[in-house]
């Protein structure tokens, strides 16, 4: 038996001799420092989600019609009368709420431990994109099941657009290919979510690994051991503090895989709906232009940036200065590594301005995204009885706007002015047993 | 770090745990739990059989077949077919509602609803308590009124068990109208309160399971998933300390 494995082997090896080099670069011969932790699970895990979200997806398309008036009912039809139709679907809506779950903490990750920095700039702007597409992937898949919110949740967004002048109105019309959200955005919406942007994902997705494998995981002490000491158990040219992705990151992934796998599943049996948070009420019933939802609001994960698009309010004759405010919120997490010039990477050993700061950005990015989803409209009665509500959210929900992009302005003048005072940053990595 | 990776993430588990009953509270202010179970067979054969009598004659389940009910309420073809099926509908055809549409705008002013998604639409605590908010109001086109969906077209349909409800007015604010302090039976129907309570509970129920009906297997099949894949962390967990055992020695 071994011998029929070693002469398959050896017949591959003989016509594609760069196999086996590549999986060694990347696998058994890729060297990644020896102290990552809880936080560097969430780069394999959104791996894992996306393959769930496309071998899902291939199956809902099985039974999904892409049609406005067949759309609604194929949904149910998938949740009633398709075997197992009910698990892909609800593997495919939790997933997709996960997915953004995972990716936040792992940009966070990367800010904390400034992953983004020199020389990784280019793996920080591929995960950007990545993260731009899977917004917009996110966004088509949402308005396909034709639901309510579906509807008028793309009527929003994509009025949006209507706020550039003077070609604004008619890139909307363009957008949707109707006057409202109708039979042709639902199939170019279709088109987009099944393949367009799923192929763009997946180019972006090798891409943003390969330019890691290039230059090197980061790591929590923020050490560069590629310029550490050399020589390790494997190789005397390799860093010392690097040990092989395979076997030991895979098990180790594979482990917090079955973690992660056992709270999706908590999720997908238990609570799939989690409470309205990832299918919400109003989208089952079917879209309806003439019936409005009472509160009409994105998807969770759009929250915190659709809040800042409401809070900023139109001046000059136009709205334009929200949606700028939206899109220059993503804009400046791409444009950190050239906002953020400390030389120092890891929040470990950096100023205690940095660390404020960086609480600062999370606090007000929850508290936006409770903005956005309408909690605060609903608290703020309910803890102050007088108060005017309009007033109370949008002092609140400025107030959070200005701690986002607080964030960025500060560390421009605390690293560009030289205000950190930066820890030593030790020689070795630090394993904490 | 071992250590710190458990209670990590045993923190993670904690919190979306602890988020689940604050986002399970999805009814609205004010409102009577529903307290529904749709494990309680007896209770969803119950309800089946309120919303056939009282209900099917003007909303349909179109998502839901008579041959799907059999078998999820655990009932003979026969006994769905003749008890439940009153317009010859074939026993793998879903549930339609007699009543012509276009009569239905003319009596109620509108189409009453399909009901098949209104308990994940609505959320089982509205229906639970607009079914038991029903009281006579002469101002309105059917005479009757609700105070959980203000003005709504439908009549009280289940009053000859809930008896005849009336509203007792608070002091009118001067220019606005009285708003109802609280409801009274003023003609006892054939149930108690409490046995009407029950009935209501027992359709809502019903219309919980139409609205989702892989909620019956779901949860029973969740349970070993968990179980298989907590099993399976746990294996992968001591394989993943095996491997490392020579990093963790060398430092």
């Amino acid at each position: 038996m071994a011998n029929v494995f070693t002469s398959i082997g050896d017949w591959v090896n003989e016509r594609a001799p760069g196999l086996a080099p590549m999986y060694r670069a990347h696998m058994t011969e890729y060297y990644a420092p020896k102290n990552f932790n809880l936080w560097y699970y969430f780069g394999s895990l959104a791996l894992l989600v996306l393959v769930n979200q496309i071998v899902t997806g291939i199956f809902l398309t099985m039974n999904y019609k892409t049609s406005a008036l067949e759309a609604f009912n194929s949904v149910e039809y998938i949740m009633r009368d398709v075997e197992w139709g009910w698990l892909i679907r609800y593997m495919h809506s939790t997933g997709a709420s996960l997915f953004f779950v995972v990716v936040f903490l792992h940009m966070f990750r990367g800010i904390m431990y400034g992953s983004f920095k020199r020389p990784r700039e280019l793996v920080w702007i591929l995960g950007m994109l990545i993260f731009l597409v899977l917004m917009a992937e996110a966004f088509m898949g949402y308005v396909l099941p034709w639901g309510n919110m579906s509807f008028w949740g793309a009527k929003v967004i994509i009025s949006l657009f209507g706020t550039i002048p003077y070609i604004g109105d008619s890139l909307v019309q363009w957008i949707m290919g109707d006057f409202l959200p109708a039979d042709a955005t639902l199939n170019r919406f279709f088109a987009l979510h099944v393949i367009a942007l799923p192929l763009v994902l997946l180019l972006l997705v090798v891409l943003h690994i390969a330019a890691l494998h290039e230059v090197g995981s980061n790591n929590p002490d923020g050490v560069d051991v590629k310029h550490g000491p050399k020589g390790n158990r494997w190789d005397a040219e390799k860093p010392a503090d690097g040990i092989p992705f395979h076997p030991y990151y895979t098990v180790k992934d594979l482990f917090g895989t079955g973690f992660f796998l056992t709270i999706a599943a908590f999720i997908i049996f238990f609570a799939p709906t989690f409470g309205g948070w990832f299918l919400e009420h109003d989208n089952f019933t079917p879209a309806n232009n003439l019936v409005t939802p009472s509160h009409i609001k994105p998807s969770w994960y759009f929250t915190p940036f659709y809040a800042i698009l409401r809070m900023i309010p139109s001046f000059f004759g136009t709205a334009i200065w929200g949606v700028i405010g939206m899109f220059g919120a993503i804009l400046l997490l791409a444009l950190l590594p050239w906002i953020d010039k400390g030389a120092v990477r890891s929040v470990r050993y950096r100023g205690l301005g940095f660390r404020i700061a960086l609480g600062v950005l999370v606090v007000s990015f929850l508290a936006l995204g409770l903005v956005g989803a309408g909690v605060t409209a609903e608290l703020i009665p309910e803890w102050f009885p007088h108060a005017d509500v309009t007033t109370w959210e949008n002092a609140f929900g400025r107030l959070m706007v200005a701690g986002y992009f607080g964030f960025f302005v500060f560390v421009w003048v605390y690293t560009r002015f030289g205000f950190e005072k930066t820890k030593p940053v030790p020689e070795r990595v630090t394993m904490h047993d | 770090m071992i250590k710190r990776a458990i209670s990590s993430l045993a923190l993670a588990l904690g919190l979306v745990v602890a988020t689940i009953p604050a986002l399970a509270n999805e009814g609205g202010e004010g409102m009577a739990p529903a307290g529904t179970n749709v494990a309680d067979r007896a209770s969803l054969q119950r309800g089946a059989k309120l919303f056939f009598n009282y209900c099917v004659g003007c909303h349909s389940l179109k998502y839901v077949r008579y041959s799907r009910l059999a078998s999820d309420l655990g009932l003979s073809e026969e006994e769905v077919m003749t008890n439940f099926n009153f317009t010859g509908a074939k026993f793998g055809e879903p549930v339609i509602s007699h009543m012509p549409a276009d009569d239905a705008k003319t009596w109620f002013g509108k189409d009453p609803p399909d009901l098949s998604l209104e308990a994940r639409a609505k959320g089982v605590d509205f229906i639970y308590n607009y079914l038991n908010a029903f009281y006579l109001d002469p101002s309105r086109p059917v005479g009757w009124n609700n105070t959980v969906f203000p003005n709504a077209s439908m009549p009280n349909v289940l009053w000859e068990l809930q008896g005849l409800q009336t509203a007792v007015h608070g002091e009118a604010a001067p220019g606005q109208e009285a708003t109802v302090e609280k409801l009274e039976i003023t003609t006892p129907g054939r149930m108690t309160p409490e046995q009407f309570r029950g009935a209501t509970r027992d359709l809502t129920t019903f219309l919980e399971y139409t609205a989702e009906p892989a909620a019956l297997e779901r949860q029973s099949i969740g349970v070993w998933v968990i179980l298989f894949l907590a099993g399976l962390t746990f294996l992968l967990y001591l394989l993943k300390h095996e491997y490392w055992k020579d990093v963790h020695d060398s430092h």
